[in-house]
């Protein structure tokens, strides 16, 4: 009973991630896997985004560069050093874990809307630097050659092990970001976001606090890189690095509930459905990224909570389990 | 007799204003220590400068025979300092138990969530919020932010207290039980520092009173002795000898 009490905030992400995975096999049709696979993607990078915006307070508008920088450490190494998926995977979630902790300790200190400056920044200069970077291929980017997929079985079978993995690094995700939001540090991060300096008089060591937060907001975004840049068979500074795609993240995370563990998997799966639905109509297609940013617009006037915020706000007996 | 706090020429500018000039005094463990004066002598301040929020320039600020003048509010709670806030400062989004919570958990006994719940189940009991712990901190009327403010500070089991106002805007009544509040955790062994305009309520708890005004400490002595003492009577009511004056030429 106190068991199932205190794990009660995961079972709806879990069985959410569990429903996206099962989804192709239940219909049968190879396009899903593709869609389940954008979605996955979004859940992954949406939670992790989660534990800097959503618990800690700190809007950034460029947590894509986390999603770059590790892609291409690891495919630089998957390419030129041979290394295997896994160990390539490994090093690109580390190398931007350890980008986030340097640049944690220079632009942590930036409080509101300097930081979120900044993050723009950092997102522009690495893809500066990127496309000036001839170890990286520059502008034209690294490809992958097709015999790298041998090893994997083909590129059919990597194609379903990438799909697998996705899935895994999203239910790692919704583990992290449930794990920070139940833990003695994630008490200290919100304590955080909600005011900094009484969190500070009642001894939460904020500057570390928020360095690390980083450091776990960007771990599984360098991880996701690596994978799909795999997938995808090559890598170029402007798929890498493409400042869209953050806002994109930061309206998956908003709208379905920022602070929540649920949240951003229902902010990316709402999302999601939307572009599909968006990008394949003759009206929308080359308006897309204007209905997100009315979308975004829409949400901070008058849902700021997002969606799960607002049920929990509505209806606090189902508090705990919206958690 | 071990000295908590000391003191040693603390002296704070914010531009041309002199916030606090060489303020001195030593703060004997156990003891409840007054800090009175007009609006804008300098209290808080002075509160500011103890614990780290505003470094002083000058001057040193040693606790528990350590030397904190530039340590950081975080290293002043974790070595067993806590202070209430004059304007409260909840954290709106979290339970009441939660912010309770967060005092037990960082302030210098380091606790892990379980103990920090029991304690802040404890000490919300303490000050009289029991009924509230799962509401949301942002809900609550000044009053009862106030005590929240205290029972945060007293999760951390500090050894010094620093109460700053915690009386204003309160009624009669509430501030009976909270005087009761005070004494209560002085007998637990907690050294205080209060902030305080009610006079009636100073003067009843406090051991020994300081005066400040424009930053300097015009008197220091016993409850009994700063009640007579001129310059305070000045500072506060202006001159007692001008009030005679009138009177008589009436």
């Amino acid at each position: 009973m106190k068991l199932w009490h205190k794990y009660i905030g995961l079972i709806l992400p879990v069985l959410a991630v569990a429903a996206l995975v099962a989804w192709p096999f239940v219909t049968g049709k190879p396009a899903n896997r593709e869609s389940a696979f954008t979605i996955l993607k979004a859940v992954a990078l949406a939670s992790s985004l989660n534990i800097l915006l959503g618990y800690t307070g700190y809007v950034s508008f460029g947590h894509i560069v986390f999603y770059g920088f590790g892609g291409y450490i690891g495919i630089y190494l998957l390419t030129a050093q041979e290394w295997s998926l896994w160990n390539a995977m490994l090093a690109g979630g580390l190398t931007s874990g350890i980008l986030a902790f340097l640049l944690g300790k220079a632009i942590l200190r930036l409080r509101g809307a300097y930081f979120a400056l900044a993050t723009i920044g950092v997102n522009e200069a690495m893809k500066a630097f990127i496309n000036n970077f001839d170890l990286f291929g520059g502008p034209t980017g690294i490809t992958l050659n097709f015999s790298v997929y041998k090893a994997y079985g083909g590129a059919a079978q990597a194609l379903q092990t990438s799909f697998y993995i996705g899935a895994g690094l999203a239910l790692l995700a919704v583990l992290l970001s449930h794990i920070v939001r139940t833990s003695k540090f994630g008490l200290g991060l919100l304590a955080i976001r909600e005011n900094e300096d009484a969190a500070e008089v009642m001894g939460v060591v904020a500057p570390n606090a928020k360095t690390w937060a980083y450091v776990l907001s960007a771990i599984i975004p360098g991880m996701i890189g690596v994978l799909f840049f795999f997938k995808n068979g090559n890598v170029e500074p402007h798929d890498a690095f493409p400042l869209h795609a953050s806002i994109e993240l930061l309206v998956m995370v908003m709208l379905g509930g920022q602070g929540t563990v649920l949240g951003p998997i229902l902010g990316a799966f709402a999302y999601q459905g939307m572009r599909g639905y968006l990008v394949t109509s003759a009206f929308f297609k080359n308006i897309q990224l204007s209905v997100s940013g009315a979308l975004l617009l829409a949400i901070v006037l008058f849902i700021p909570a997002g969606a799960i915020g607002w049920l929990r706000h509505r209806v606090p007996m189902i508090r705990r389990a919206l958690a | 007799m071990t000295i908590l706090l000391s003191l040693q020429g603390v002296s704070k500018r914010f531009g041309g204003l002199q916030a606090l000039s060489n303020v001195t005094f030593d703060l004997p463990e156990g003891q409840i220590l007054g800090l009175i004066g007009p609006n804008g002598a300098g209290k808080t301040t002075l509160f500011n400068a103890i614990n780290g929020v505003y470094p002083p320039e000058e001057g040193r600020v040693i606790f528990r025979d350590k030397d904190v003048t530039r340590s950081k509010p975080y290293d002043h709670a974790r070595m067993g300092m806590a202070r209430t806030h004059q304007i409260v400062q909840p954290l709106n989004e979290l339970t009441v138990r939660e912010n309770v919570m967060v005092g037990a958990c960082f302030g210098h006994e380091n606790q892990h969530l379980g103990n920090a719940a029991r304690i802040a189940d404890e000490v919300l009991e303490f000050v009289g919020l029991a009924s509230r712990v799962d509401q949301l901190a942002g809900s609550l009327n000044v009053a009862q932010k106030k005590r929240l403010e205290m029972a945060r500070a007293l999760a951390a089991h500090p050894y010094l207290l620093l109460l700053d106002e915690v009386l204003a805007g309160l009624n009669s009544s509430e501030i009976d039980g909270m005087i009761q509040t005070v004494l209560k955790i002085r007998e637990q062994g907690v050294t205080i520092i209060m902030i305080e305009h009610v006079m009636k309520a100073v003067m009843n708890v406090s051991d020994r009173i300081i005066v400040l005004d424009y930053g300097q400490q015009i008197a220091e002595g016993s409850p009994e002795e700063i009640a007579k003492d001129e310059k305070v009577i000045e500072a506060y009511l202006g001159d007692p000898k001008l009030a005679e004056q009138l009177l008589e030429e009436e």
